[in-house]
């Protein structure tokens, strides 16, 4: 694999780099909440 | 008096009565004419460049502030269920109501745009045609707003988000609207009258069906 | 036709079936994106763009899943008025955020790639960038109406109209961005050819952004039906 970008790595790597953040945010808040939600019925179906 | 000539000049009526009729919109309209230039410069061939385009998105925002009030006013008094019962059919009633905000603010804006044109010095066919664009385009404005506007009724500061939903479709109108007058203006044919023409046809005809279905779903809940 | 998808709609039988399914889905996408990565960045630099080809794996995807996530919308929004099913309403309002997210990134990926391509950061006369942008408002007036109304079954029915008349307007708006750009724009435009070797790399980035897209979709879909019992239960206690 080929890293050498110049002279175009100020805008190849935010590009990547903000799809990654983005996405990968989105991913991990996805995940928090549906195991927030997985916990809450848990423990509100054992009353 | 048929329900629906009945309904029309009750809306008039109250326009003028509650809201000063087209004032606002007019004087909000002459502010865009005004603040554009002082905020772009004096240079009157640029202005004219712009002129059109600036013109025809002031009136487009001008013509969205009456818009939350078009059903909201009668849901929130329990007008609007009665109106519902009336013989006037939803489909109707909604019509009437375009025409009504077409009455009090479009056509006023339409022609209240000759005066403001003098602020960008508009070649007097250029105004021609902008004025005759936005006499074309205005009811789809109405048109396309009532459909945001019974679609938001229930929503209580529903005038703040009634522009982000409005705007974007009213992307054409603007489009062919200015492009109508920069026809005119550069000499050049491009297509824009037909286009408009079309779009504010097919708005004026379809948004009574959708909007009267957004009522009812109000109204059902 | 639609019998096999009524028969899952039910959300008991949805929970089961995407249980099973999503640890495959997630696996997959994992794997096209170490995959469409690893080809990507070993393609050699483009004759016309040098390695800015880069962005367009991740800039083309992502222009795509915003119009293919609005068509989701599209599709659930008619669910939901002509059937009235839950599942169609959660599914089309937990769409729409992924969705806005492919429009931003289209549009700062697009931008990313013009500025070493035409010299500038934002060009009006790309047809295809602006009407992203309007696209972009859609969906933030989309998910604002959402947020606005209190009653969720009557959200969901106007915000589906909501959709739908956005879905007629859509050609419509391109179609005028496309005749206001050839009318204006003076330069010519470069668009972002990919040639053969670059198909590879990019048709497998394609398929991790639609992997990721409708693994989000159903995790979310889930947690909102768990996050419903979740508030009848608490309601019934009370």
């Amino acid at each position: 694999m080929n890293f050498d970008m110049s002279p175009y790595g100020a805008f190849i790597w935010p590009a990547y780099g903000l799809s990654a953040l983005l996405l990968g945010s989105f991913t991990l808040w996805t995940i928090a909440r549906w195991r927030a939600a997985k916990a809450k019925l848990a423990s509100l179906e054992q009353k | 008096m048929t329900p629906f000539l009945a309904l029309l000049s009750r809306d008039l009526r109250l326009s003028v009565r509650e809201g000063g009729g087209a004032a606002l919109a007019l004087v909000f309209f002459a502010l865009v004419a005004t603040l554009v230039p002082l905020g772009v410069g004096s240079d009157l061939a640029l202005l004219a460049k712009v002129g059109s385009g600036v013109l025809w998105v002031g009136a487009a925002l001008a013509a969205l502030l009456s818009l939350d009030r078009l059903f909201q006013a009668d849901y929130e008094d329990g007008s609007l269920d009665l109106i519902a019962l009336s013989p006037l059919s939803l489909e109707g009633t909604a019509a009437a109501k375009i025409l009504a905000h077409w009455l009090s603010i479009g056509l006023p804006l339409t022609l209240f745009s000759p005066i403001l044109s003098v602020f960008f010095g508009l070649s007097a066919p250029t105004v021609m045609a902008l004025t005759l664009s936005l006499a074309i385009g205005t009811p789809a404005v109405s048109a396309v707003g009532a459909i945001l506007a019974s679609l938001t009724l229930s929503v209580r500061r529903g005038g703040l988000i009634l522009p982000l939903l409005v705007l974007p479709l009213l992307v054409p109108v603007v489009i062919f609207g200015a492009g109508m007058a920069v026809e005119v203006q550069t000499g050049l044919a491009n297509g824009a009258p037909r286009f408009l023409l079309a779009f504010s046809l097919g708005a004026t005809l379809l948004s009574p069906f959708i909007t009267a279905m957004a009522v009812r779903l109000n109204l059902a809940g | 036709m639609f019998d096999w998808l009524f028969r899952y709609a039910n959300p008991a039988r949805f929970m089961g079936l995407t249980t099973t399914l999503l640890p495959w889905l997630s696996g997959a996408a994992v794997l096209a994106l170490a995959a469409g990565l690893y080809l990507g960045f070993s393609a050699p630099p483009d004759y016309q763009q040098g390695r800015t080809v880069l962005i367009l794996f991740i800039h083309v995807p992502a222009a795509i899943m915003s119009t293919m996530v609005y068509g989701c919308i599209v599709v659930a929004s008619l669910f939901s008025l002509v059937n009235r099913h839950i599942l169609a309403d959660v599914a089309a309002r937990t769409a729409a955020p992924l969705g806005a997210i492919f429009t931003l990134l289209a549009l700062a990926t697009g931008s990313l790639w013009g500025r070493p391509m035409w010299g500038v950061w934002w060009v009006w006369g790309d047809a295809r960038l602006t009407s992203t942008l309007v696209q972009f408002f859609l969906y933030l007036g989309y998910i604002a109406l959402w947020g606005a109304i209190e009653d969720e079954t009557r959200a969901a029915r106007i915000c589906a109209v909501l959709a739908l008349v956005g879905a007629v307007n859509i050609p419509i708006i391109k179609y005028s961005v496309e005749w206001w750009a050839t009318l204006h724009q003076g330069e010519s435009i470069m668009s972002g050819k990919l040639a053969g070797v670059f198909l590879t790399p990019w048709l497998v980035m394609m398929l991790f952004y639609v992997l990721l897209f409708v693994c989000l979709w159903l995790v979310r879909i889930r947690t909102m039906i768990l996050e419903r019992r979740i508030r009848s239960l608490m309601q019934g206690a009370s």
